[in-house]
């Protein structure tokens, strides 16, 4: 008896060119030039690249990149569950508009959100008058930021918690409230913890996107240094001065953050199927 | 995202558990309110600016040869990269989707890594590439080959940018087909592009629709990232969005809230699109 | 021959699915593929039409070695346990598929095609739904155009794959008899998977039991019904008594009682044994007929149809005793809960050793 080893085959066609294709276009696009930073990091040494990351100027900006990124994904985990709430839940007139609009941050140009706010919020703007008659200063200031990065991180925040909302199954809710519990409690005790993961995750993602994010921030932020001067604008005005290699090192430290960040993010997902499936 | 084979987006609010009047009132009074500050007072002061000097001034800043220029920038880039990473798209979900691997889950997670970074590293990572000052660069250069401070570097930049979202769309897509009709169509005698073509397309054409348009409005938009390689040349290297800024930092607030409506028009053209694709593809997965 | 199988084996990822299978197929025979989930059918079947490759082994179809040949060159027709219907084609661009994609000499003219479409959908009756989508067909009415896509390109043998386990079961009876009648027909060599033991014996010229990638016996449904070549193929086809005893100086223990063994174990030492009596094969009677009969008590009564089943529990065996007897001789004997009645085996099977499933 003669055992004829066959060799293996896809059986549908097209995997060398599509695999060869996806490979090299991804090389070429994104890992290559994602790896320069490194690479342009690495010669600088140690004691120089410390210098560089940790100089007060971009101290201060690591701060206010996270401090800002921090409190407008806070404030978007509460209008976004509100929002997705709201409109997973309730019937009302011109809802169909809000959940359309949801998604008008990813869709509009940050340089458009940036020049908005800030016109807005400026002293002769529409709501800056008001904040001035407050004494409130919100344009090159940190809150105006915040105000910003709210605009771009809500929609993710609303768009992972709606489809969780939606298959939330109504048996839950009834025989909780069946079994004497208020409404509020049901809330607090049952829908919020099988919400829980999915709002991290948007929060995540609102997170990370404000903690990168340039255009929609320069305009109302005023960039002064020390106090107003995002992340991201480091590395722009580094690159200004020619100074290629503190531009990389800005960037990959901000780069492994994001990227911690993915990873997280991935565990997060996972926890969820794992608890919910 | 569009959500494969599902179908329970919108669906008719059924009885539920519901909550008191007031508490509904309260709510949906906080969430318009949140709308007012964040989409309404923004959007109404985009227009309310672009018209506060007449139409006639209106149409002059959008006609005007530099805003046009602008616009040729932006719509090249977006035809070039647009169909290029829709390609790619199509190439890596039918990777993915119709084949078994070692390494694809590593391969998605790369694929999505564009998403994790900042737009402005997207821009610095080319000028660390093909930048005048880097060997590469300096020998293309040589060649009279010039891409930062120029088109192609938009364009490059651009494409990383908007890498990842056609294939993603795709790839949930695709998965949720699963194979029988391709494998139909092979043991009929189809050849790989007659089932590419025939059967594969005409069953994802929403989904790649929906990818491109997503893909268009992130082109169009691209801020930070063009902003790093263009070199703000008016006239040649001004993208729509950066045109935008100039006239701003020029404090031709007017002139720069007018282009912008061009903008944000496409931007709300893009949220239609969105929906009517989703609720055109809500309907189609209910048939079958 | 058909088709014939050499040496196929088939390996995945720590288990194997098919182990050396030999297997040779007349042409026009109608076979069923038969066994539980999991068995490796499925895996033969694909590997069959090219869908999958074999590890090792030789499959020759019509005396040609199509081993190596991409699915698309072996011209197979192939149904789908799910259709797998071209979405956005309709029924007559469905059955079309196949003619439409043949290289431009050999492609028949349009006139042709439209023929052969209408002649194939007449065949399944199916030619009034020429114009409609699959999604506005059943799945019963979706599996016939299935199968006249598949017959369009004339195959040289057609492959099912599980082809009515996604319908309901009056769908089902009705599409196995309408099967049959299409196969003394067009007589194509055809391959069928299933699981179902009646889909097998009522459809099938020859019948292969498949169990964990081995074949376990192949024959004609009455020759594996009534002679089951192993405890496994025995048990597969159709409920089962089992008694666990054992052999021991010819004879073997039943219960606590004692039968005569089968001449070919009549010598062996002394060995565990599996006893089986299906429950149509178990007499019931209110008096006694023989020395072995067993005495029962009626544990449940329970309406099969044509026949009835009865749940026995009987002096001297451990577990209760599943047994079928027809409608008037359950009338006759005025039969209700706890009647004690004699029972008889009128037909036992005995295999020795070991077995598992």
């Amino acid at each position: 008896m003669s055992i004829v080893k066959n060799k293996k085959r896809n059986i549908l066609p097209g995997f060398g060119l599509s695999m060869g294709y996806t490979v090299f276009y991804l090389s070429a696009i994104v890992i290559v030039p994602l790896s320069m930073v490194f690479f342009n990091t690495v010669p600088m040494g140690w004691e120089p690249f410390m210098q560089a990351v940790t100089a007060p100027r971009v101290l201060a900006a690591y701060r206010l990149s996270f401090s800002t990124a921090f409190f407008a994904s806070l404030f978007d985990a509460v209008a976004g569950l509100l929002t997705a709430w709201v409109i997973v839940r309730y019937r009302f007139p011109g809802k169909a508009i809000l959940d359309a609009l949801v998604d008008l941050p990813f869709a509009l140009p940050t340089a458009v959100a940036g020049i908005c706010f800030a016109t807005l919020y400026s002293p002769a703007g529409w709501l800056g008058e008001i904040s001035a008659k407050w004494n409130l200063q919100i344009i090159n200031t940190p809150t105006g930021i915040v105000l910003a990065l709210i605009f771009i991180g809500f929609p993710f925040v609303v768009r992972t918690l709606q489809p969780v909302l939606e298959e939330l199954e109504v048996e839950i809710e009834e025989s909780a409230h069946s079994l004497g519990a208020t409404r509020w409690q049901t809330f607090r005790r049952i829908i919020l913890p099988h919400l829980f993961p999915a709002l991290l995750t948007g929060v995540t993602l609102a997170f990370a996107r404000s903690i990168g994010e340039y255009g929609s921030v320069i305009f109302i932020a005023g960039n002064l240094p020390m106090k107003t001067e995002i992340a991201p604008l480091m590395i722009m005005s580094k690159l200004d001065q020619f100074d290629y290699a503190g531009a990389s090192a800005v960037a990959l430290v901000l780069l492994l953050i994001s990227f911690s960040m993915l990873l997280a993010l991935n565990a997060i997902q996972e926890w969820q199927q794992k608890a919910y499936r | 995202m569009l959500k494969p084979e599902t179908s329970t987006t919108t669906t008719a609010v059924k009885r539920r558990v519901s909550d008191p009047l007031w508490v509904r009132i309260v709510l949906i009074s906080l969430t318009f309110l949140f709308f007012v500050f964040f989409i309404f007072l923004p959007l109404g002061m985009v227009f309310a600016q672009a018209f506060q000097k007449g139409w006639a001034f209106y149409l002059e800043c959008i006609t005007e040869p530099y805003a046009i220029k602008a616009l040729q920038l932006t719509l090249t880039t977006v035809a070039i990269v647009v169909p290029l990473n829709a390609l790619f798209g199509l190439s890596a979900a039918w990777a993915i989707t119709k084949f078994n691997f070692r390494g694809k889950a590593t391969l998605k997670t790369l694929l999505d890594l564009p998403f994790a970074v900042s737009p402005v590293i997207a821009g610095l990572i080319f000028v660390l590439l093909v930048g005048s000052r880097t060997p590469f660069g300096g020998w293309l250069g040589e060649h009279g080959i010039k891409i930062i401070f120029s088109t192609p570097g938009i364009i490059i930049a651009t494409l990383f940018v908007t890498f990842p979202f056609i294939a993603r769309e795709l790839i949930p897509l695709m998965e949720a087909q699963s194979r029988d009709e391709e494998e139909a169509a092979l043991t009929l005698g189809a050849k790989g592009w007659q089932i590419f073509s025939k059967i594969t397309l005409p069953n994802i054409r929403w989904g790649l629709l929906y990818g491109m348009i997503l893909c268009s409005a992130r082109s169009i938009g691209e801020f930070g990232a063009v902003s790093v390689v263009s070199g703000h040349i008016r006239g040649q290297t001004n993208t729509v969005p950066l045109h935008v800024e100039i006239l701003y930092s020029e404090y031709n607030f007017t002139a720069s809230f007018a282009v912008a409506s061009i903008l944000v028009f496409l931007a709300l053209l893009t949220v239609v699109g969105k929906v009517s694709l989703e609720k055109h593809f809500q309907k189609h997965s209910l048939e079958n | 021959m058909g088709i014939e199988l050499q040496n196929i084996s088939k390996q995945f990822t720590g288990y194997t699915a098919l182990d050396n299978i030999n297997l040779s197929i007349a042409t026009g025979d109608l076979i069923a593929l038969l066994g539980p989930s999991g068995c490796g059918k499925t895996t033969l079947l694909r590997i069959i039409a090219g869908l999958e490759s074999a590890d090792s082994g030789k499959i020759i179809l019509e005396g040609k070695d199509t081993t190596n040949l991409s699915p698309r060159e072996k011209n197979v027709g192939f149904v789908f346990q799910h259709y797998a219907l071209f979405r956005r084609l309709n029924v007559f661009e469905n059955v079309a598929f196949g003619l439409k994609v043949l290289e431009r000499s050999k492609r028949p003219s349009k006139s042709e095609i439209n023929d052969r479409v209408e002649h194939l959908l007449k065949l399944v009756q199916m030619e009034w739904a020429i114009k409609r989508y699959p999604s506005q067909l059943s799945g019963g009415q979706r599996q016939r155009v299935a199968l006249a896509r598949a017959l369009a390109v004339n195959p040289k043998v057609l492959l099912l794959d599980e082809p009515f386990s996604a319908l309901d079961a009056k769908v089902r009876q009705e599409l196995r008899r309408w099967l049959r009648k299409l196969h003394e027909e067009i007589h194509v060599t055809s391959i069928f998977v299933t699981h179902d033991q009646e889909e097998a014996l009522e459809l099938a010229d020859r019948i292969v039991v498949i169990n964990k990638g081995r074949i376990e016996q192949q024959g004609s449904p009455q020759e594996v019904y009534d002679h089951p070549a192993n405890a496994f193929v025995y048990n597969f086809l159709g409920n089962v008594n089992v008694f666990h005893g054992r052999i021991k100086e010819g004879m073997v223990s039943l219960g606590e009682h004692l039968v005569d063994a089968p001449d070919e174990l009549k010598n062996v030492d002394e060995k565990p044994s599996q006893t089986f009596v299906r429950p149509h094969e178990i007499g019931i009677s209110k008096i006694r007929s023989s020395e072995t009969d067993v005495i029962g008590t009626i544990r449940e009564i329970r309406l099969l149809g044509g026949q009835i089943g009865l749940n026995l529990s009987c002096e001297g065996f451990e577990h209760p005793i599943e047994a079928e007897v027809p409608r008037e001789l359950y009338l006759n004997l005025q039969l209700s809960k706890g009647d004690k009645v004699f029972v008889s085996f009128n037909r036992v099977k005995v295999f020795s050793g070991d077995y598992e499933i």
